[in-house]
C-alpha cells in the first residue's frame, strides 16, 4: 500500500467523524481537497521542489489523529516566558480556552478557528483558503482535508495591538501523533500587530505537525511574525505560510529553528499592492542528524515593492540544511527591489548545506540580487582567540554565536530578542532546556 | 624565563628557522631585527603554536616547561602573549565577550573563580585608558572597523588585560604614525616590570627609540647572526643590513 493510501482510507472511513464537530465553512472544501491530495500524492525527491527533502518516511508512520476532539490535558511552561504578551495555546490542533482569556482591545478577535468559522462566518469566509487554496502542494491539500481547528486572529481597521500575541503550539500525545492545524490572521487597513509562535513537543513519541498559516495584511498595516521551533528529534514539522500584502504594508517574518527533527518550512509572500515591503529572515541551528529545509517564494506582483531576505544556517555533526529562495518579479513590476542573502556555516566536514537561490525577472527597471555562501569557521580567528587563552570549544562557540547575530537583530521585541540571544547561546553550548517529559534528545 | 635551543621550523616543507638559539630572562627587553624574509614572524608564530608551522628540531623551555608540547591556549595561560602584526577582524564577537572569555580561561587554569562583572568592567576601563581607546570599545566587535593604529593599540590593551610574563610584539610599529607609535610604546613601557620580559620584533630602529631594548639580535636566513647591546640598532639604522648579510654569506 502506498503511503498516500492509508490517508485515503482514513478519510473515506472516518469523514463523518471528521466533519461532525466542524463548521460548514471548514467542511465545505474538504472533499475537493481530498480529491486533489489523492491525485497529487506525497512529494518525492523527484519533485524539483522537494529535491533535498524526502517527506515519505515521515508520512509513513502510523499516526493517531484526534478526530473526535478529545480534550488532552497538558501542563506546560514555555521557554519564552515573561514576554509581556497576550498568551494563547494550541495543543496539537486544538485551540485551548484558558481560564482567564486576555482582555483585548475593542473589535480584536482571537479564538479557535472552528469557533471563528461558526461565530463570524462572513468574515472568515472572506479570507479562509484564499491564498492556500491556489497552492498545488499535497501537504496543503492534506491539511485542508483533515483540518478541524486552529488559531484565528483578527485586528480591525486602524487598531494597533500594544502587546505582542504569543501563541504556544504544543504537541502532546501518548502515541505517535499527527496534527493538521490551521492559522488564519487578518489585519485590516492600518492595523498593527506582532505574533510570536513557539512550537514545542512534550512527549517522547513521533509527531508530525502539518500546519498551514494564512496571513492577510491590509493597506498600510504592519505585521511582525516570529516563529521559534524547539521540538525534539522525532518531530516532523511541515509549515506552510502564505502572506498576502496590500499596498504600503510592512511585514517582518523571522523563523528560528533552534532544535528539531525534520523541518520543512514553505513561505510564500505575495506583494499585491505598490509600496509593500517584506523582511523575511530565518535561522537554523542543526546538529546530529537534524534536517531543516526552508523553501521561500516572494512574488513581486506589482511595482515599487521591496523584499529583503536573510537566512543563516549553522550545521554541526551530520546535520543537513537546504534553502531554496525564489523571487518572482512579474511583468510591469518596475522599481522592484529584491535582495536575498543566504549564509551558511558547516562546522564539520559531514554537515551538508544545499542552497539554491532563484530569480525569475520579467520587468526591466529593477534591483535584484542573490548571494549564497557556504563556509567553515575562520581558522585565523580561531587561532587569534586561542592565542589569548580561549579554548577551541569556546572559540568555536563565540564564532558560531557571532554568525547568527544579524538574524537575531531582526527582532523588534526587545524582551524576545534578549531571550533568543540566551536560547541560541544555550543551544550552541548544548544546554538547551527540554520540555518536561522529553527524553529523546539527551 | 625563555630558552630556545637550536630551533628549526618550516611551513609547507619550506624551512624558515634554521637553528635559533635565544635566552630571555626576567626584566629584559630583547629586540629582534632583520631584513624581510629572515624568519622574524615565523619565530613568533612558532612560539605561540600556530598550526601552520611545523617544528622539525630543537627545544623551547618556558619557565621550566616544554613549550612546544603545549596547545596555543595553554601557552597563553602560561603567560605568553603575542601582539600580532596583522590582527584579524572578528565581526559579531564583542570585545567584552572576547576579553571576559580569555580572562576567565586564564583564571580557571590557575584555579581561580571567574571574574565578577564589576571587577571586569573596572579592569576594562583601567586598561583601555592606558592606550587611549575610546569608550565604545566594549560593544565593538573585535578589531572590526578599527584603523591600523586602533588595531595595534587594541593588541596592547589585550596585553594589559592579560598581564603576560613574556610578551612578543610582532612588528607592532608597522603602519603606525608617530602619535600612534608613541601611545603604543608608552603602553608597553608602563606594563614593564622586573618580573616580566618582552621580545620586540621590528624592521626599523624607530620603535626602539621609545621601547629601549637591553639586547639587540639580528635574524638573517633563519638564524640569529649577531647579538649586541642597543648600539647595534643604531648601527643598523645608519648602515642597513647589507654589511651583516655580507659577513654571514662570506662564512
Amino acid at each position: 500500500m502506498s503511503i498516500e493510501q492509508s490517508y485515503i482510507e482514513l478519510y473515506k472511513e472516518h469523514q463523518a467523524d471528521l466533519k461532525k464537530p466542524c463548521s460548514d465553512l471548514l467542511n465545505a472544501g474538504r472533499d475537493e481537497a481530498f480529491a486533489r491530495f489523492a491525485s497529487l500524492g506525497f512529494p518525492t525527491t523527484s519533485n524539483e521542489d522537494y529535491l533535498y527533502t524526502d517527506l515519505g518516511p515521515s508520512f509513513s508512520v502510523d499516526y493517531g489523529l484526534n478526530l473526535n476532539r478529545l480534550h488532552i490535558p497538558v501542563a506546560f511552561r514555555c521557554d519564552v516566558p515573561s514576554i509581556n504578551a497576550y498568551l494563547y495555546y494550541v495543543v496539537n490542533d486544538s485551540f485551548y480556552v484558558t481560564q482567564e482569556p486576555p482582555v483585548l482591545p475593542e473589535g480584536v478577535i482571537i479564538c479557535g478557528l472552528n469557533e471563528a468559522a461558526q461565530k463570524y462566518p462572513e468574515l472568515v469566509a472572506k479570507y479562509y483558503n484564499r491564498q492556500a487554496g491556489k497552492n498545488k502542494a499535497a501537504t496543503v491539500a492534506l491539511n485542508e482535508t483533515f483540518v478541524q481547528d486552529g488559531f484565528f486572529m483578527y485586528v480591525p481597521k486602524g487598531v494597533a495591538l500594544a502587546k505582542p500575541v504569543q501563541l504556544v503550539d504544543i504537541m502532546r500525545s501518548d502515541v505517535d501523533f499527527m496534527a493538521n492545524s490551521r492559522n488564519l490572521v487578518i489585519l485590516e487597513e492600518g492595523a498593527k500587530a506582532q505574533l510570536l509562535e513557539c512550537a514545542h513537543t512534550q512527549d517522547a513519541v513521533q509527531f508530525l505537525c502539518n500546519r498551514v498559516t494564512e496571513v492577510f495584511v491590509g493597506e498600510n498595516a504592519s505585521f511582525e511574525c516570529y516563529t521559534l521551533e524547539n521540538t525534539h528529534n522525532r518531530t516532523t514539522n511541515i509549515g506552510s505560510l502564505f502572506v498576502k500584502q496590500e499596498a504600503s504594508s510592512n511585514v517582518l517574518i523571522n523563523t528560528i529553528t533552534l532544535h528539531n527533527g525534520l523541518t520543512r518550512n514553505n513561505v510564500q509572500v505575495d506583494l499585491d499592492g505598490p509600496g509593500a515591503e517584506v523582511l523575511l529572515c530565518g535561522m537554523a541551528i542543526g546538529d546530529k542528524n537534524q534536517q531543516v529545509d526552508n523553501f521561500t517564494l516572494i512574488n513581486h506582483n506589482t511595482h515599487h515593492c521591496r523584499s529583503h531576505e536573510l537566512f543563516k544556517y549553522v550545521l554541526d555533526d551530520s546535520a543537513i540544511g537546504a534553502f531554496v529562495g525564489k523571487i518572482y518579479v512579474a511583468p510591469g513590476a518596475q522599481k522592484t527591489e529584491a535582495l536575498m542573502t543566504n549564509k551558511n556555516l558547516c562546522a564539520t566536514p559531514t554537515a551538508k548545506m544545499k542552497a539554491k537561490p532563484q530569480l525569475e525577472i520579467y520587468a526591466d527597471d529593477v534591483k535584484c540580487s542573490h548571494g549564497a555562501t557556504v563556509g567553515q569557521l575562520d581558522e585565523t580567528a580561531l587561532f587569534y582567540m586561542r592565542s589569548r587563552g580561549i579554548s577551541v570549544r569556546e572559540a568555536k562557540l563565540l564564532l558560531k554565536f557571532a554568525f547568527t547575530a544579524d538574524v537575531i537583530e531582526n527582532i523588534r521585541i526587545d524582551a524576545l530578542k534578549d531571550r533568543i540571544h540566551l536560547l541560541v547561546e544555550k543551544r550552541f553550548r548544548g544546554e538547551l532546556s527540554k520540555c518536561a517529559g522529553c527524553v529523546i534528545c539527551q | 624565563m625563555l630558552t630556545i635551543k637550536n630551533l628549526h621550523a618550516n611551513i609547507n616543507g619550506k624551512e624558515i628557522l634554521r637553528g635559533i638559539d635565544l635566552q630571555v630572562n626576567e626584566g629584559e627587553i630583547h629586540a629582534i631585527m632583520g631584513p624581510n624574509g629572515s624568519g622574524k614572524s615565523t619565530l613568533s608564530a612558532v612560539l605561540t603554536g600556530n598550526p601552520l608551522f611545523t617544528v622539525t628540531e630543537g627545544e623551547v623551555i618556558f619557565n621550566g616547561k616544554n613549550l612546544l608540547e603545549l596547545a596555543p591556549e595553554d601557552r597563553s595561560r602560561e603567560g605568553i602573549f603575542l601582539s600580532f602584526q596583522y590582527p584579524v577582524e572578528i565581526p559579531g564577537v564583542s570585545m567584552t565577550n572576547f576579553m571576559r572569555s580569555a580572562i576567565n580561561e586564564h583564571r580557571k587554569y590557575k584555579g581561580f573563580d571567574p571574574i565578577s562583572a564589576s571587577d571586569f568592567l573596572k579592569l576594562m576601563r583601567e586598561k583601555k585608558d592606558l592606550v587611549e581607546l575610546d569608550n565604545k570599545l566594549a560593544s565593538r566587535s573585535v578589531n572590526e572597523g578599527f584603523s591600523g593604529g586602533e588595531k595595534k593599540r587594541n593588541e596592547i590593551f589585550q596585553m594589559a588585560m592579560l598581564d603576560p610574563k613574556l610578551s612578543i610584539l610582532d612588528e607592532t610599529d608597522s603602519g603606525l604614525d608617530i602619535d600612534a607609535l608613541r601611545i603604543v610604546a608608552n603602553g608597553v613601557n608602563k606594563l614593564r616590570t622586573d618580573r616580566n620580559a618582552c621580545i620586540v620584533i621590528t624592521h626599523y630602529q624607530r620603535l626602539l627609540d621609545y621601547i629601549k631594548p637591553d639586547i639587540v639580535h639580528v635574524l638573517y636566513k633563519g638564524r640569529i647572526v649577531k647579538t649586541a647591546g642597543p648600539e647595534l640598532a643604531l648601527e643598523l639604522e645608519e648602515r642597513g643590513y647589507d654589511w651583516i648579510k655580507q659577513e654571514v654569506d662570506a662564512q
